[in-house]
């Protein structure tokens, strides 16, 4: 029996275009846009200036305080502009713009960096590294991964958790990093658990990736301390604590973090870039991101300079396809819309999806028919339907208490809702009032 | 790009492709074996009653909506068309066409467009609609023409009554369970459908049939059927253990009646019956249990309606009470 989590779950087509297709690297863009606030906390602070010239991974903006991240330059060049920009999230934000010298060699160097296995640094040491060179969570979250790695005294740590699950339909990114960088990954697992102090690392992957977990299974055998774990396909299994809950029978506390039933959770992408930072001194300036859609015609895998637009993405898997009706950033279930293709690519973009057609319009709603499927789906043991409604009518307050606040926003209420009612629409609505409705009250 | 505008929407941005329409859709579908052996069985005149129903629920829908409602008119989703397809399964054969039309404008007009239409009524219509009938006009809604085999024409001058009904009355009278059994029809009889009763209790094969393809589509789950069944099993189990002489076996208490009908088709309804399974298993238990007391100690020999709209009325109650388990609410600090 595979495991899973028990509770809710769906399983939407999986779509996974791309998952022979190997990584291709990207050219170098000729302008980047680098937003300040790729990573959930307080927006780096910008250090550079405009005709500055800055070399490839300088320091452009310094970490804004400490549930903050350092943002490097992702090319070598000159900061033409010091511009506001929409983001992938749809919100104007300060970005960096850097137009790329084309003289510097360094651009275009090498960057399939040799594996290196040997690490002596201190756990401290390694900590710094990891904060330094700008390392957040690349599994969407973006959350900065030195404050997730800082273990308060008195924290029972026992269980390093990676995740490569990849729910999501359609993207391939960690699928095709792990196929390619199995090596590396397993290298930073084990300078993450020196650098946590614990003996025990498991890498959780879906049973569609066969290929990946048979890959981690043969490079890690004679390693005891990191075990590898097939999981039952079911969405939203990558959110940390339904992942938490599939493979250790752990459940993270209401409210609570991974870390206090003795887990840290990180995404395989986060962990070969702290590899990377580690063992090569590389700060983070590139990333997968898996380029998809039904009618695109060459959907793929590209390693991307962090602040490429995402036009120069979809030009190279093959244009623009002519019905084009919605452009996502990030997965089916959980990415963003986006308005136009002018945005740049973040440490957040796992993919980048294009919806053609009548598959982009979401179904008129109807009268909730009160089935029931939202609440036996729902992962967090909530009742969407209900929540809804008290969003709908602005009972905001009993909405917190029917825990409103819990809600991952996988969205799987709304994908199966017969009636096609817009139930994380209003959730999402209900939950930012709630929390406001709480910060208030102190 | 296309000249058309690019949507910016919230996420997910795909969608099962079930829609309540399909859910509907699959409902009907599920009734097409009961109502074939109901064609069997009484021929023309189960044709008529389930056609007068479907179509003048269809019609008064329409009216209704369009003409004093002034809102959208939601015939198309096959909500209204299995109400009228459920109400004329739970009529006898033979019911005259007028009394089928105000059962049919009391389920669509009273118990589903006066609480707000689809999704907003407390109670299941076709049961709402079933029931003014009974009270209303209880002697042409007992009126049970008997299942006669090769039968094609009208039948209404045979009749008999149902096999709860043959019990109930023959145990006020002092008879017993042995001395009726020649009368009641066989467990195979009722299990295939050659009985009396509705149009749509004819056969539990047929209806099991459907019930299982409702499951298999993931429609309607096994708690309420399964659970109904079970406790009017157990329930008129014990009277049976202590008294065989007074009270029927559990068999023809399942068998018989709209047990299977009511168990797999009206108490699943989804806008009627609770949302979480838990909440599912204590309203069948209800029903279960309120039908065992009608049928054995009430006026009327079968309960089932009643027990179903008795625990519809429930449903905001059992929804607010038999929550899901939220996630994390219950801390395991067991560390491996």
């Amino acid at each position: 029996m595979l495991r899973t989590f028990p509770k809710g779950g769906i399983h939407p087509p999986e779509n996974k275009l791309t998952s022979s297709k190997p990584i291709k690297r990207l050219p170098v863009p000729k302008v980047v846009y680098v937003p300040i606030s790729q990573h959930i906390g307080i927006p780096a602070e910008i250090i550079v200036d405009r005709k500055d010239k800055v070399e490839i991974g300088q320091v452009i903006a310094k970490s804004g305080g400490f549930v903050s991240s350092n943002i490097h330059a992702p090319v070598a060049g000159t900061v033409t502009k010091l511009d506001k920009i929409v983001d992938t999230r749809g919100y104007k934000q300060q970005c960096i713009v850097i137009r790329t010298d084309q003289k510097d060699e360094t651009n275009f160097e090498q960057v399939d960096l040799p594996l290196l296995e040997e690490f002596d640094l201190e756990p401290q040491e390694i900590l710094q590294r990891i904060s330094d060179f700008g390392i957040v969570g690349l599994g969407g979250a973006t959350f900065p991964s030195h404050v997730k790695l800082n273990i308060k005294e008195g924290k029972n740590l026992d269980c390093l958790i990676i995740n490569g699950v990849e729910c999501e339909p359609y993207l391939t990114a960690d699928h095709r990093l792990m196929l390619e960088k199995g090596e590396e990954i397993l290298v930073g697992i084990r300078i993450l658990m020196h650098a946590l102090h614990v003996d025990r690392a498991i890498i959780g992957i879906e049973n569609n990736k066969r290929d990946a977990i048979d890959n981690f299974k043969k490079l890690a055998s004679n390693d005891p301390g990191i075990q590898i774990a097939a999981l039952k396909v079911k969405y939203p299994q990558g959110g940390e604590k339904q992942l938490v809950r599939a493979l250790l029978k752990r459940e993270v506390p209401k409210n609570g973090l991974p870390l206090d039933v003795g887990v840290v959770v990180h995404n395989v992408g986060t962990i070969f870039a702290i590899y990377q930072a580690v063992q090569h001194n590389r700060p983070l300036m590139e990333r997968v991101v898996t380029v998809t859609g039904k009618k695109l015609e060459n959907p793929s895998n590209f390693w991307v300079r962090i602040g490429t637009p995402i036009s120069d993405l979809i030009d190279a898997a093959g244009g623009i396809p002519e019905d084009t009706r919605k452009i996502v950033s990030g997965g089916p279930m959980m990415g963003r819309a986006l308005k136009n293709t002018d945005v740049p690519v973040t440490k957040g973009t796992s993919g980048i999806l294009v919806i053609s057609g009548g598959e982009a319009n979401r179904g008129a709603p109807k009268n909730c028919i009160r089935c029931g499927e939202c609440v036996d789906v729902c992962p967090m043991g909530l009742e969407p339907h209900l929540l809804m409604n008290l969003a709908e009518k602005g009972m905001y307050e009993k909405a917190a208490q029917e825990d409103i606040l819990t809600c991952i926003e996988c969205g799987s209420c709304s994908y199966v809702c017969p009636s096609h009612r817009p139930l994380l629409d209003y959730i999402r609505f209900g939950k930012t009032i709630a929390k406001q409705l709480e910060s208030n009250k102190g | 790009m296309s000249d058309q505008p690019i949507i910016v929407s919230a996420s997910p941005h795909v969608h099962s492709e079930r829609t309540s329409k399909s859910l509907m859709y699959d409902v009907v579908i599920a009734l097409i074996p009961a109502f074939l052996v109901s064609l069997y069985v009484f021929g023309y005149s189960a044709l008529i009653v389930t056609a007068a129903a479907v179509i003048s629920c269809l019609v008064f829908e329409y009216l209704i909506q369009k003409y004093w409602l002034k809102t959208e008119v939601t015939i198309g989703d096959g909500s209204a068309l299995i109400t009228g397809i459920l109400l004329a399964f739970n009529l006898p054969a033979g019911l005259p066409v007028w009394m089928v039309v105000v059962g049919s404008l009391v389920a669509i007009g009273i118990a589903k467009l006066s609480f707000g239409g689809i999704g907003y009524n407390i109670f299941n219509p076709a049961l709402v609609g079933r029931v003014f009938l009974l009270v209303s006009f209880p002697v042409q809604m007992t009126l049970w023409p008997t299942a006669v085999e090769n039968n094609t024409s009208l039948v209404d001058a045979v009749t008999g009554a149902t096999t709860l009904g043959l019990i109930k009355e023959g145990v006020q009278f002092g008879e017993t369970m042995s001395s009726l059994s020649g009368s009641i029809p066989s467990a195979q009889a009722m299990f295939l459908g050659i009985t009396s009763g509705s149009i749509g209790e004819m056969s539990a094969l047929a209806l099991i049939l459907g019930g299982v393809y409702l499951m298999v589509r993931k429609v309607i789950s096994w708690h309420i059927p399964v659970t109904v069944l079970a406790s009017i099993a157990v329930m008129t189990g014990i009277f049976w253990w202590i008294d065989p002489e007074h009270y029927a076996n559990p068999l023809i208490h399942v068998l018989s009646g709209g047990a299977i009908l009511g168990a797999f088709y009206m108490a699943t309804d989804l806008v009627t019956s609770p949302v979480t399974k838990k909440g599912m298993v204590i309203f069948a238990l209800g029903i279960g249990v309120i039908t065992v007391v009608i049928r054995l100690f009430g006026s009327y020999p079968e309960g089932i309606s009643f027990a179903i709209l008795i625990m519809n009325a429930f449903v905001p109650l059992i929804n607010s009470y038999f929550k899901p388990r939220r996630f994390g609410s219950r801390i395991k600090a067991k560390i491996m």
